[in-house]
């Protein structure tokens, strides 16, 4: 899968120049807002619910623009236009599966996570079901997604850093890490929310623009435009239909699965139905972050097949003459092309607004991380709930900083991965571990809590499985020969999601304990309560 | 929550409504989707001479059916949502009402 996108450049120390004045002083703007929503928001952040669910007092249009923001991550802004600049088409397939997660979370899922949930999904499942082995479960899925999709994130970073200020990678990854670090900490829920809101927008009108002077280079006419791509291609015409990403169906298949189903799994997504007054407000919010993220694909798609001509057609960019690799590694055509059509000026800005966008993601991936632990693990597992805020919150600043350093770790370690195809992975695990459990359990009276767990585990192991085995970890990362993968497919989602649905139901049917009769008699309560939001009014202060 | 609250909003022929609306709109408009994307996912595992064909001079039908795909995620959860806020909630209110 993706064999060009693979393996990035390795960087010449000597092409580790600083990019102009101008762009480094939009850079500095930007990340001092940042900080300085931060400082406002620290300051508004008192108890658990402030600092995991923003205190549930975000609007349906903010929460949608914040939840578009955690979308459209450095992976779907430059992982996805550089794939469609190194094989086309092939990019729109990633971009649609992304998007039609949504429909799916908002007409199956979203009422009813509002209206059951408080901080994170494993209060949701663990409404009928007993809390500790499923907290355990959905501590260890969401630590297991959050670390997939932090390396992608701080891959991208990394990249970025290195291409503006000249930086060495590993200074670069090990920066946003600790700035990460700061920002959740100090903010919480609350300042990542307000940030992510910010950067959506500046991200959107970015992008716009990019587009709009790309198309003005054809004359806005975007067939005059795939047409410059398609002659100057190396591909040429294959580059307008499906080729690398489905060299076989079946990952095909399976890599669709996950997409679609994925986004239900997410926990950083997950934990935005959190941050909403009611069911009405959380609906609202998926439709605006529907439109954004929709809109902003079709943008990331135009910018693209721009970067065809214009970026690998001008050795300023190249490693060599044309048809050599990208400076900065592959990710980067996007900031680039931002420099062909917009000079410094907005490379500074779409560097800048990229950058805020992965300490947002990273922030609000941490935060979904740091929630696992403290609010399911520590206080749900550990102290079985006889725990106080204050020390809640302790432990989750103290996952904060461990989860920093991991993400730094991990960084490290993926450098040379293609970032779409990382956050692929994460919607894997999330659709094989988190998806089943929680679809199952709002939808299916006979699902007991030994189901859920075995179930859980089995999809998760499974796809963590075979993607340690598939050939992109096995061989890329792990350096084994080409060819000796036990798994031959870069995509688990269409063996571990099955595994997982059978596990809930096969264990569940087995169960035939007095705890699992309670368990099914208990779904009553949990029916009336998941589609009225009666009994959910005391929902945010437990 | 006590069980007579959950005998009561079971027993109202309002919940019974929102019910069946609800769940038949819901997953018809989840399979509709299930179905475009599948689609989609089968004519690019399986049918790439179909995306191919040509539209134009370089363009492929391809292209706009990526798009319609993304335009009809758009809709369809616009969809939803308009009809969710307006008719489901009423409901939820008469039926909260009902039971205070």
């Amino acid at each position: 899968m993706m064999p060009a996108l693979a393996a990035g450049p390795g960087f010449d120390p000597a092409q580790q120049q600083a990019t102009g004045v101008t762009a480094i002083a939009m850079f500095a703007g930007v990340v001092l807002v940042t900080l300085f929503v931060t400082w406002w928001a620290a300051r508004r952040t008192r108890t658990t619910a402030d600092f995991y669910a923003a205190g549930g007092g975000i609007t349906g249009f903010q929460n949608g623009l914040a939840i578009a923001g955690d979308y459209m991550s450095a992976a779907s802004f430059l992982g996805i236009s550089a794939l469609v600049y190194a094989s086309g088409y092939d990019g729109l397939i990633y971009s649609v599966g992304f998007l039609v997660g949504w429909p799916i979370i908002v007409t199956l899922m979203a009422d009813r996570l509002r209206n059951l949930g408080t901080f994170t999904f494993a209060d949701v499942v663990s409404y009928r079901l007993e809390p500790t082995p499923l907290r355990s479960l959905a501590a260890a899925g969401t630590l297991v997604v959050v670390a997939f999709y932090l390396i992608a994130q701080m891959v991208g970073a990394g990249q970025l850093i290195r291409l503006l200020f000249g930086l060495d990678y590993n200074v670069a990854v090990v920066l946003v890490g600790v700035l990460m670090v700061l920002f959740v900490t100090f903010g919480g829920m609350l300042a990542t929310t307000w940030v992510q809101i910010i950067k959506a927008g500046l991200l959107l009108g970015g992008a716009t623009l990019i587009a709009v002077l790309v198309l003005a280079q054809f004359g806005f006419d975007v067939t005059a435009l795939f047409a410059r791509a398609v002659e100057v291609h190396p591909d040429h015409e294959a580059i307008m239909l499906p080729g690398t990403i489905v060299a076989n169906p079946v990952e095909a298949i399976s890599l669709g699965l996950a997409l679609m189903f994925g986004a239900a799994g997410l926990p950083h997504m997950l934990m935005r139905f959190f941050t909403v007054a009611d069911a009405r407000e959380a609906r609202k919010s998926v439709f605006w972050a529907t439109g954004f993220i929709g809109y902003f694909y079709i943008l990331t798609f135009i910018i693209g097949f721009g970067a065809i001509p214009l970026v690998a057609q001008n050795p300023d960019y190249l490693t060599g003459p044309v048809g050599s690799e990208l400076r900065g590694g592959a990710n980067m055509a996007a900031v680039w092309l931002a420099q062909a059509v917009g000079g410094d000026l907005l490379l500074g800005f779409i560097s800048a607004v990229a950058f805020a966008t992965i300490l947002a993601v990273v922030s609000g991936l941490t935060l979904a991380g740091a929630s696992a632990v403290s609010h399911d693990l520590y206080a749900g597992v550990w102290r079985r709930g006889r725990v106080d805020e204050r020390e809640e919150l302790r432990v989750s600043k103290i996952t904060t900083l461990v989860l920093g350093m991991v993400a730094i770790g991990l960084g490290i370690a993926f450098e040379k991965q293609n970032i779409a195809f990382m956050v692929g992975l994460a919607f894997a695990v999330a659709a094989s571990a988190n998806f089943p459990v929680l679809i199952v359990s709002l939808y299916w009276r006979g699902l007991t809590t030994v189901g859920a767990v075995l179930g859980g585990w089995l999809g998760l192991i499974s796809a963590v499985t075979l993607t340690v085995l598939s050939p992109s970890i096995w061989v890329v990362v792990l350096g084994n020969p080409a060819g000796s993968a036990p798994f031959p497919y870069n995509a688990p989602a269409l063996f571990s999601m099955p595994a997982a649905f059978i596990g809930c139901w096969l264990f569940s049917m087995i169960d035939r304990t007095a705890r699992a009769g309670g368990e099914r008699a208990k779904f009553d309560a949990q029916f009336v309560r998941s589609q009225t939001g009666i009994a959910a009014e005391g929902a945010s202060s437990h | 929550m006590n069980t007579d609250v959950v005998s009561r909003v079971r027993a109202n022929p309002k919940f019974a409504e929102l019910e069946r609306k609800r769940s038949l709109f819901s997953r018809q408009l989840a399979v509709l989707m299930v179905v475009i994307y599948g689609g989609f996912i089968y004519a690019v595992a399986f049918q790439k001479p179909f995306l191919a064909t040509k539209i134009g001079s370089v363009v492929t039908l391809g292209l706009p059916i990526g798009l319609g795909v993304i335009l009809s995620a758009i809709l369809i959860t616009g969809w939803y949502v308009a009809r969710a806020n307006g008719e489901y909630e009423q409901l939820i209110r008469e039926i909260v009402e009902d039971t205070q």
